[in-house]
């Protein structure tokens, strides 16, 4: 019988399979896998930083709240106080910002969204894609497009450090026979602060710091986890234990 | 010593019957001895009723149920309260393992023939409780107010208005306003946390009323209650405490483990437990490009879709769930378990199976014209598994059962 209800299910998964196979592949474009580690603090704080000097003005963090972060990045409240607290706002409070929604929609076009959970909306390969896909495109209002948001409302604000790129594009035939320009890389027309690596690495810091800023107990879940299972594993092995000595008289 | 406790029992004994309480459903309430592995998805259910009941009470006392500070009330409980994403995680992955169990607990029915005579009235009270457990999941969806949460109870309370004449008012009734808005979360909330939950609670009285007076269904399906030894005890019959109480905790320290595996290391699933999307704030204003119910739902969500027309979609969907509840008037076999069942209810059931999940995955993927195509093949197997069952479940070669339940140690 046991045989049976695994040939059954063994069936059914292969179905599945073929359904899966099926379904329609996913669009857009491809992401890069964004290179983080939730526990190097380090690039936490720098990320923390460049994220107070680069976005801060306009995207909030709304339900983080500073002494949070201070406590959990191991910044002294004192630094957080001199670094981050523009807006006299108490080191308590969430961050906030003072730019006004209907301003921010009258400047951009479009408000720019709070980031506080936008690591687990979006996933950190796409913001670590994104704020590297910038390139010049004069017919856009702040003269840069980008490959993974098109038309965004965004200017390129890293751009002091990474410089401008152009895009390559290339003819590409589709399966229909039709072809069209594909933007297929960048070339940097003019140079940043930083080399590319170097740029890179401050995306990356950037999105390691919104990554913990969406789930700040992750690493604390993790760490629970282990003792969690392990309890349970421990009492499993107990009670597989009990039950055979109960049903031992079971004939 | 002993006198006293017992002279403690006696005393409440005389005013409420504790002890033949005790002893009809636990102690000398006599279950096979041969319930397998499927036989753990009952008491796992209770479980997570539990669990879900616990959590819930703790998650109301932080969340705020108004369109303006729902979804922040539940990030507040993600990072401000103590313990709060640990109590929100559990009742968030708590909704998919319910229903997990609850699926399992249905497809254990489905192979042993537990809805047939004289459990049917078991099996039907055990359908309301599913469609309640539909209804409960569904409001609660609504509440963490994320783009998922929004677009899903929109596109699901429209479809009331695919009913002649009353729909559009009906659709307008549930939601208190033409589109889903605040009074539709308030509503919500409550039946999210006090009216279905009391639904549930007596549906599950019934259901084990009902389940401890014609006794448990075993995987040979044979009655055993047609065996007793000279004390009117079953034969092949144990006392379900300290029997199943041990086993069954057995199971669900098991079951925990895998619960934690989930709740500490991957509590989206990749986006089939928490969506993506819904981490995104509701605007009525943006609709996402790909709304989907979550993973529970798809197969009836697959149903409808397959349908090209609205109101025959939704009638196809409220039957596919009717189907269920005829169940035990559809099998006409002289057997009641999958393993004395012949080779054509055998294959039914795989059909029914292989297309079932497949709906369940064709309801979570864009409508392509490959989908749609698999998913009306996999609408008419779901319904012809059922209403071609008075049929060939009548014809079918059945083995005759033993009359001991098989039991190897």
């Amino acid at each position: 019988m046991k045989k049976r209800i695994v040939i059954l299910f063994g069936l059914c998964l292969v179905a599945a399979g073929i359904t899966v196979s099926t379904a329609v592949a996913s669009e857009g474009v491809q992401l890069d896998k964004a290179p983080i580690d939730p526990y190097d603090k380090d690039s936490l704080r720098r990320g923390a930083n460049y994220f107070v000097d680069y976005c801060f003005n306009c995207h909030s963090l709304a339900f983080s709240r500073y002494n949070r972060i201070a406590r959990d990045l191991d910044i002294p409240e004192k630094e957080v106080a001199k670094k981050m607290l523009f807006t006299g706002a108490k080191i308590g409070d969430n961050m906030t910002i003072s730019l006004q929604k209907d301003d921010a929609q009258h400047f951009f076009g479009n408000a720019p969204p709070d980031l506080s959970v936008e690591a687990r909306a979006r996933g950190v390969d796409w913001i670590y894609t994104y704020l590297r896909s910038f390139y010049r495109d004069p017919s856009r209002p702040w003269g840069v497009n980008n490959t993974v948001f098109k038309d965004v409302a965004m200017p390129h604000v890293l751009w002091e450090l990474q410089g401008l790129q152009e895009a390559i594009k290339e003819p590409v035939t589709d399966e229909s026979g039709e072809t069209r320009n594909v933007i297929t890389g960048f070339k940097l027309i003019q140079k940043g602060k930083l080399t590319p690596e170097q740029f890179d690495d401050v995306v990356r810091d950037i999105v390691n710091f919104l990554n913990y800023v969406g789930e700040p107990a992750k690493t604390k879940r993790l760490q629970v986890g282990r003792w969690v299972l392990g309890f349970l594993l421990i009492f499993f092995f107990i009670m597989w234990l009990l039950k055979k000595e109960y049903w031992r008289d079971i004939k | 010593m002993n006198d006293r406790i017992a002279a403690v029992r006696d005393w409440f004994d005389a005013r409420l019957p504790v002890t033949k309480f005790w002893q009809e459903h636990l102690s000398r309430y006599y279950a096979p001895k041969n319930l397998n592995f499927w036989y753990y998805f009952g008491s796992l259910a209770v479980l997570m009723l539990g669990v879900q009941l616990i959590t819930g009470i703790f998650l109301t006392m932080n969340y705020k149920p108004t369109a303006s500070t729902a979804f922040a009330s539940v990030e507040y409980i993600m990072r401000d309260v103590e313990w709060g994403w640990l109590i929100r995680y559990i009742h968030a992955n708590g909704a998919s393992f319910f229903f997990i169990v609850i699926y399992l607990h249905m497809f254990r029915g489905l192979l042993y023939g537990s809805y047939k005579q004289p459990r049917e009235l078991l099996w039907v009270f055990g359908m309301f409780l599913f469609v309640a457990l539909m209804a409960e999941a569904f409001m609660g969806y609504l509440l963490p107010w994320g783009q998922m949460s929004y677009w899903g109870a929109q596109v699901i309370i429209s479809l009331f208005g695919a009913i002649p004449y009353i729909g559009n008012d009906l659709a307008l009734w549930i939601r208190g306003d033409y589109v889903v808005a605040d009074a539709t979360l308030n509503r919500f909330f409550s039946f999210h946390v006090i009216a279905i939950p009391l639904i549930l609670l007596a549906l599950i009285v019934f259901h084990l009323i009902a389940l401890h007076s014609v006794g448990s269904n075993n995987p040979d399906g044979i009655e055993i209650k047609e065996k007793k030894d000279a004390k009117g005890i079953p034969l092949d019959g144990i006392p379900f405490h300290p029997y199943y109480t041990i086993k069954d905790t057995m199971g669900v320290i098991a079951f925990l483990f895998l619960f934690a595996l989930v709740i500490f290391y991957k509590p989206e699933m990749n986006g089939w437990f928490l969506e993506h999307d819904n981490f995104i704030p509701a605007n009525p204003l943006k609709t996402p490009q790909h709304i989907e119910p979550l993973w529970y739902f798809t197969p009836f969500y697959a149903i409808l879709r397959a349908i090209p027309d609205k109101f025959l979609g939704v009638m196809a969907m409220g039957l596919s769930i009717v189907m269920l509840f005829l169940l035990p008037w559809l099998d006409r076999s002289p057997v009641k378990s999958i393993r004395y069942k012949g080779p054509i209810f055998k294959t039914a059931l795989i059909l029914f199976i292989v297309s079932f999940l497949g709906l369940a995955f064709i309801g979570t993927v864009p409508p392509t014209a490959t989908a749609t195509a698999f998913s009306r093949i996999f609408t008419v197997v779901y319904f012809a598994f059922f209403l071609l069952m008075p049929i060939y479940s009548r014809k079918d070669k059945t083995k005759t059962p033993p009359e001991r339940v098989t039991y190897k140690k």
